[in-house]
C-alpha cells in the first residue's frame, strides 16, 4: 500500500522513442511529474506532442516500435519500467486502469457487455456467477439505466457515452489507484461530455482515485484537473496549480494556445483571433535549445542554443522558459492580410435575402420504418452573412447541408430559392453555375482530397469544371487561388499526404472556391484541428467573406467557434429549428431551454462556474418522435412552468419572441428570461 | 435470423435452377450428333431415330428442358447413355469416394491452414511469418495435379512412405486404412489451399491483434495467450470463414485433377469420362450436383458468418 508521501505516480525523466525506419526519434524527452494519491493531473497539448503516449507509457504499454530509452516510471515508489510482464499484468488487474478516447472499439464487438465488465472480475479470482452480479453493480455506479438489459448488449448496441460508461465501469471495477483518461470525451456530444465528466467527478469523490488526465480541450483539463502540465514537442514546458496555470500563463506557449481559442464573447466583427506562428517540429526532431524557439515571439539566440531549466513561478508552478516574466505580455500574433484594394472589402452583410429555404422536410427510410430527419425547417441567408447550425449527433445539421447542395432531395413542398431563382431539387439537374456558386468543405481534408492528385490538379480540375477554363487558365486560376488561401507555392506539386491538416484544409477550401461560390458551407471544417491551427483557418475564412461577400453555413459542435464566426444561429434539436437569431441574442438568451442546456455543458476555460442545466434522459429517436413538443421529455424548464400539458400534447411553432428572435417553446419569453436570471 | 435463412435459402434455389439452366444449353451446343456417336457409322437411320426417342431428344429443346427439370425434381437423374445404367447408381458410390477425400482433405486442410495463419501473426516479421507466408504461396502457384504427380513420385515411390494409389486394395478397408490411402491425395489439394487460408487467417489475426479491444483486454491485466484466445480469435476467424466457404468450387475441382492422377473412383472421374464421352445425361446431373454443394456451403458459410457476427445477426433479426 501507499504512504502518504508516496506519489501514486511518478515520471522520472522519462524518455520515450519510436523508431521509424531505423532511426530512434524522441517522443517524450525528459518529462518528470508525479500524481499524489488522490489528485487529477492534467496532461494538455495539441496533436503529435506525446501526451498519449505519456498516458500509454503510465500502463506501460507503448506500440511495437516505441521503447522506454531512459528514466523511470513509478508506481507507488516501485519501477514498472523494470518490473516483469507478470507483475505489471497483476498491477494492471488491481491498480491501475485506463480509460480510452474511443469506447466503441474499445469493446470486443463479438462480446457481450456484461461478460466484458464481468471479465475484470473473473481475472481477479471471482467466479463466473458472482462476477455477473458484480458488473451489474459496476454499471449502477456509473449510472446506467436498466443495467440488466444493457449487459446483454453488444458494443455497437450503445451510443457513445453510454459505451465510455462501460468502458468507465470496466475501468473502476479492479478498484485501481491510479486511472489514466486519454481524451475521455473527445468525439462525444456536448450535453453528454458534460454527463460524464459530472461522472468522472463523482466517482472521484467517491473513490478516492488518482487521475492522470489526458486532453487537448483546456476547458475540459481546467474543470477536471487540479494541477496540469503543458506539452510541446515531448516535453513538459509548464505546470503547476490550474488555476495557477490558467491564471498566469508563464511560458510562451501556454500563452499563444490559450489566446487561440474563439473564447467568450469574441466575435469576428470586432475580434481577430490570435495564432502560433510556424507548424510544430516533426516527430523526433533534435533541439539545443528550447523546443519552442522556433515559433517563440521572444526567442532570441539563448532559447536556440541553450536548453531552458525549469523555473519557478509560484509555489509549485514551473515553466521552462528563459522569459516565463514576459511571457503574459508577450506581442500578440496576429497575421494581418492586405485586401487588394479597400473599395473591395465588405465591410458587413446586408439584409438581402441570397438563399432562401422554406419547409424543408427529409425522410429517410431505415429498416422500413420512416424516420423524419428534418421537419419542415425554413431559413433565409443573406449576402456576405454567416449562419451558424448548432445541435448535437443526430439534430440533422449535416442533412441540412446536403439538402441546401442537392446532395439528398427534399421531400414535397421544399423549396430553395438561390438569388431569386428557384433551384433544382437534386444537384445533377442543376447547372454548372448553380453548382460552382453553392461548395462545402468537410469536416475531414483527409477523406475530402484524392490523394493520388497534386494539390495544383486538385484545385484546377475544380475549376476547369466549374468555370470552364481551358487547362492552362485553370492551372494559373488554382495557383492564384491557392496562394490566396496561404499555401507556398513551393507545396502546390505537394499531394495531401504531404501536408500538414491545416494546410489540407486549406487545399479544400481553395478547391470550394473554385467556382467563385456564393455560398460555401462549412461542415465542421475545424473539428479534427488544433486550436491554433482552428484560429488561421477560422481567419482565413472571416479574410474570405471580407474579400469576396461569400455567404456560409456554417455547421460546428463547438459552440465557441460557432459563436465567434456566425451573424446569426439556427439551433436544431430532432431536425427540427427550436431558436433562431442573431448570435448575439442566442448566446445572450433568454434561451430555448434546449439552447440553455446546451450552453451550459460546455466547460469553459475562464474557470467560471456554471451551473449546469442537465437534459434528463437519452435524445429520443427521429422515427419515434415524442407527443407534443419534442423536447418535452428532457426539458429542463417544463416542470412547474405551469405549460406542462401543452408541452406534452402540442407541438409549439417557431414565433418570434424578440425582434429578430425565434423560438419553439410554449413558455413565453418573459418567464423564460425570469427563470435563467 | 429465420427469415434470414429463408431468404438465403430462396437465393440458393434461383441460383441452382439457373446453373441447371445454363448447363443445359451448354451441353446441347456441343459438336457432334449424339445418336450418331453412341450408335457408330453402322448405325441405320431407324437406329438413330429409336436412339433420339429413348432419350427425348426428339422433342423441342423446351420441352426437353421442362422434362429433365422435371425429373431433377422427382430425384430422377435419368439414364447414362455411355453405360446404359441410371445415373444415379453411376455417380452415387462415386460421391460417396469423393466426400471421403473430401472430407480427409477439408479436415488436413483447415486446421492446418489456421493454425498456419496464427502462428504466422503471432510471430510477424520473424523468419517463422515469412517461411509460412512466402512458402504458402509459392506452393499455390504450382497446380494440385502438378503436386500430386510429385508428391506420388517423390513420397510415394522414391521413399515408400505414402501408398501411389488413393485407394487400397480389397481386404484392409478399414477406415484408418482408407484415411492413410487418402492423405497423399489430400496432401497435394493442402499445398495449393494452405497459402491463400493462411494469409487471410494472418490479416484477420492481425488486425484483431491491432485492435482496440485488444489493448482493451492487454490493460485489464489479461495475460496475452488468454487475450488472444478470448479476444482475438472469434474476430479473426469471421473473414476466414468466408475465405474457406469461397475455396469450396476450387476444392471440388482439385479433386476432379487429383482423383484422375491417384485414379480414385470419385465423382471427378467419373466426370471426367462423362466428359469424354460425352454422356449428356451424367454430365448435367453431375455439375447440378457440384452447384448444390457449392451452394450449400456457400449458405452454411452466411449462416455461420452471422451467427459470428453479432452486428449481422441483430441486423438480420430485424
Amino acid at each position: 500500500m501507499s504512504t502518504t508521501n508516496t506519489a501514486t505516480l511518478e515520471l522520472r525523466n522519462l524518455e520515450v522513442a519510436y523508431t521509424v525506419r531505423g532511426i530512434d526519434r524522441e517522443v517524450l524527452r525528459d518529462i518528470s511529474l508525479s500524481i499524489a494519491p488522490g489528485e487529477a493531473y492534467g496532461l494538455v497539448g495539441e496533436s503529435g506532442c506525446g501526451k498519449s503516449t505519456a498516458a500509454f507509457a503510465a500502463m506501460r504499454y507503448l506500440p511495437r516500435n516505441g521503447k522506454i530509452t531512459g528514466g523511470a516510471i513509478l508506481f507507488e515508489g516501485k519501477n514498472i519500467v523494470e518490473m516483469a510482464d507478470d507483475e505489471v499484468s497483476s498491477l494492471r488487474r488491481s491498480a491501475i486502469s485506463m480509460v480510452y478516447q474511443n469506447p466503441a472499439t474499445a469493446l470486443n464487438p463479438t462480446i457481450r457487455v456484461g461478460d466484458q465488465v464481468a471479465e475484470v472480475f473473473q481475472l481477479s479470482g471471482v467466479s463466473k456467477s458472482d462476477s455477473l452480479e458484480m458488473a451489474q453493480a459496476a454499471l449502477v455506479q456509473v449510472q446506467i439505466a436498466d443495467p440488466a438489459q444493457v449487459m446483454r448488449r453488444y458494443a455497437h448496441q450503445l451510443s457513445g457515452g453510454m459505451a465510455q460508461r462501460v468502458v468507465i465501469a470496466m475501468a473502476l471495477a479492479s478498484n485501481p489507484r491510479l486511472l489514466v483518461m486519454d481524451e475521455p470525451t473527445t468525439g462525444l456530444d456536448a450535453t453528454v461530455e458534460a454527463e460524464v465528466l459530472d461522472l468522472v467527478r463523482e466517482l472521484r469523490r467517491d473513490t478516492g482515485t488518482a487521475v492522470l488526465f489526458i486532453s487537448h480541450n483546456l476547458g475540459v483539463i481546467r474543470h477536471m484537473c487540479d494541477r496540469v502540465g503543458v506539452l510541446y514537442a515531448g516535453a513538459l514546458v509548464e505546470q503547476g496549480a490550474t488555476a495557477d496555470l490558467f491564471n498566469n500563463p508563464s511560458h510562451p506557449y501556454t500563452v499563444g494556445l490559450l489566446r487561440c481559442i474563439p473564447r467568450g464573447g469574441l466575435h469576428k466583427s470586432t475580434d481577430r483571433l490570435d495564432t502560433i506562428p510556424g507548424t510544430p517540429p516533426a516527430l523526433g526532431t533534435h533541439f539545443d535549445g528550447c523546443v519552442f524557439a522556433d515559433r517563440c515571439a521572444l526567442a532570441d539566440d539563448n532559447c536556440r542554443t541553450r536548453l531552458p531549466q525549469m523555473v519557478t513561478i509560484s509555489g509549485a508552478h514551473v515553466a521552462r522558459c528563459f522569459h516565463s516574466d514576459k511571457a503574459s505580455s508577450m506581442p500578440r500574433s496576429i497575421e494581418l492580410i492586405e485586401y487588394a484594394s479597400q473599395a473591395d472589402v465588405h465591410s458587413v452583410h446586408n439584409d438581402d435575402t441570397l438563399l432562401s429555404i422554406n419547409h424543408l422536410s427529409k425522410i429517410f427510410t431505415q429498416d422500413g420504418h420512416k424516420v423524419q430527419v428534418i421537419n419542415d425547417v425554413s431559413f433565409n441567408l443573406g449576402f456576405g452573412e454567416t449562419l451558424g447550425l448548432v445541435g448535437e449527433s443526430g439534430s440533422g445539421k449535416t442533412t441540412i447541408a446536403k439538402l441546401v447542395l442537392g446532395l439528398v432531395s427534399p421531400e414535397e413542398g421544399g423549396v430553395i430559392t438561390l438569388d431569386g431563382k428557384g433551384l433544382a431539387k437534386t444537384l445533377n439537374r442543376r447547372d454548372v453555375h448553380d453548382v460552382g456558386s453553392m461548395q462545402i468543405v468537410f469536416q475531414n481534408p483527409d477523406q475530402a482530397l484524392n490523394r493520388r492528385h497534386s494539390v495544383t490538379r486538385i484545385v484546377g480540375r475544380a475549376v476547369e469544371r466549374l468555370r470552364g477554363f481551358n487547362v492552362s487558365d485553370a492551372i494559373d486560376r488554382a495557383h492564384e487561388l491557392l496562394s490566396g488561401m496561404r499555401v507556398e507555392a513551393s507545396l502546390h506539386s505537394a499531394r495531401p499526404v504531404q501536408l500538414s491538416g491545416g494546410l489540407k484544409q486549406r487545399v479544400a477550401i481553395s478547391r470550394a472556391f473554385a467556382g467563385s461560390p456564393q455560398i460555401v458551407v462549412c461542415d465542421e471544417p475545424t473539428s479534427a484541428l488544433d486550436v491554433s491551427v482552428q484560429a488561421a483557418i477560422l481567419n482565413l475564412l472571416v479574410d474570405l467573406q471580407k474579400q469576396d461577400g461569400v455567404s456560409f453555413i456554417f455547421i460546428s459542435h463547438d459552440l465557441g467557434v460557432v459563436r465567434y464566426i456566425s451573424d446569426r444561429i439556427a439551433v436544431l434539436y430532432l431536425g427540427r429549428v427550436v431558436e433562431f437569431g442573431t448570435s448575439q441574442r442566442v448566446f445572450n438568451g433568454p434561451f430555448h431551454p434546449y439552447t440553455e442546456a446546451l450552453l451550459s455543458s460546455v466547460p469553459n476555460i475562464d474557470g467560471s462556474i456554471r451551473k449546469r442545466i442537465p437534459l434528463t434522459g437519452v435524445v429520443p429517436s427521429p422515427s419515434n418522435p415524442p407527443s407534443g413538443c419534442v423536447l418535452n421529455p428532457r426539458c429542463p424548464r417544463k416542470a412547474g412552468s405551469g405549460y406542462e400539458t401543452l408541452c406534452e400534447t402540442e407541438e409549439p411553432n417557431l414565433t418570434e419572441v424578440e425582434p429578430g428572435h425565434f423560438m419553439r417553446c410554449h413558455i413565453p419569453v418573459a418567464n423564460l428570461k425570469q427563470l435563467q436570471s | 435470423m429465420k427469415q434470414f435463412i429463408l431468404k438465403r435459402l430462396g437465393l440458393s434455389v434461383v441460383t441452382v435452377f439457373l446453373v441447371a439452366v445454363i448447363v443445359f444449353f451448354l451441353t446441347h451446343i456441343l459438336p457432334g450428333n449424339v445418336a450418331r456417336q453412341y450408335l457408330g457409322k453402322g448405325a441405320t437411320e431407324e437406329d438413330l431415330v429409336e436412339f433420339r426417342r429413348v432419350f427425348g431428344l426428339d422433342r423441342s429443346l423446351l420441352a426437353q428442358l421442362f422434362g429433365w427439370i422435371g425429373d431433377l425434381l422427382h430425384g430422377d437423374l435419368g439414364e447414362s447413355m455411355q453405360y446404359r445404367v441410371s445415373v444415379k447408381d453411376l455417380l452415387l458410390p462415386a460421391i460417396g469416394y469423393s466426400s471421403k477425400l473430401a472430407g480427409v482433405a477439408f479436415f488436413l486442410i483447415v486446421p492446418i491452414s489456421i493454425a498456419g495463419g496464427v502462428i504466422a501473426a503471432m510471430n510477424r516479421g520473424k523468419k517463422i511469418d515469412r517461411a509460412i507466408t512466402v512458402g504458402g504461396l509459392s506452393a499455390a502457384v504450382i497446380p494440385e495435379f502438378v503436386w500430386a504427380i510429385v508428391l506420388v513420385l517423390t513420397v510415394g515411390v522414391t521413399f515408400q512412405i505414402f501408398p501411389v494409389s488413393a485407394f487400397p486394395d480389397e481386404g484392409n478397408r478399414s477406415i484408418l486404412n482408407q484415411i492413410w490411402y487418402l492423405i497423399l491425395p489430400s496432401i497435394s489439394l493442402l499445398l495449393v489451399l494452405f497459402g491463400y487460408i493462411a494469409r487471410i487467417t494472418r490479416a484477420g489475426v492481425i488486425e484483431a491483434l491491432e485492435s482496440d479491444y485488444m489493448r482493451t483486454a492487454v490493460l485489464k491485466g489479461m495475460i496475452r495467450r488468454k487475450a488472444v484466445s478470448k479476444h482475438v480469435l472469434r474476430n479473426a476467424l469471421l473473414p476466414t470463414i468466408a475465405v474457406i466457404a469461397s475455396q469450396v468450387p476450387y476444392l471440388i475441382g482439385g479433386l476432379i485433377a487429383v482423383e484422375i492422377v491417384f485414379n480414385y473412383p470419385g465423382f471427378g472421374t467419373v466426370l471426367k469420362g462423362a466428359v469424354d464421352a460425352r454422356d449428356y445425361a451424367v454430365l448435367q446431373s453431375g455439375v447440378i450436383i457440384s452447384s448444390l454443394v457449392i451452394v450449400i456451403f456457400q449458405l452454411i458459410a452466411d449462416i455461420l458468418f452471422a451467427v459470428l457476427n453479432p452486428r449481422i445477426r441483430q441486423k438480420v433479426s430485424e
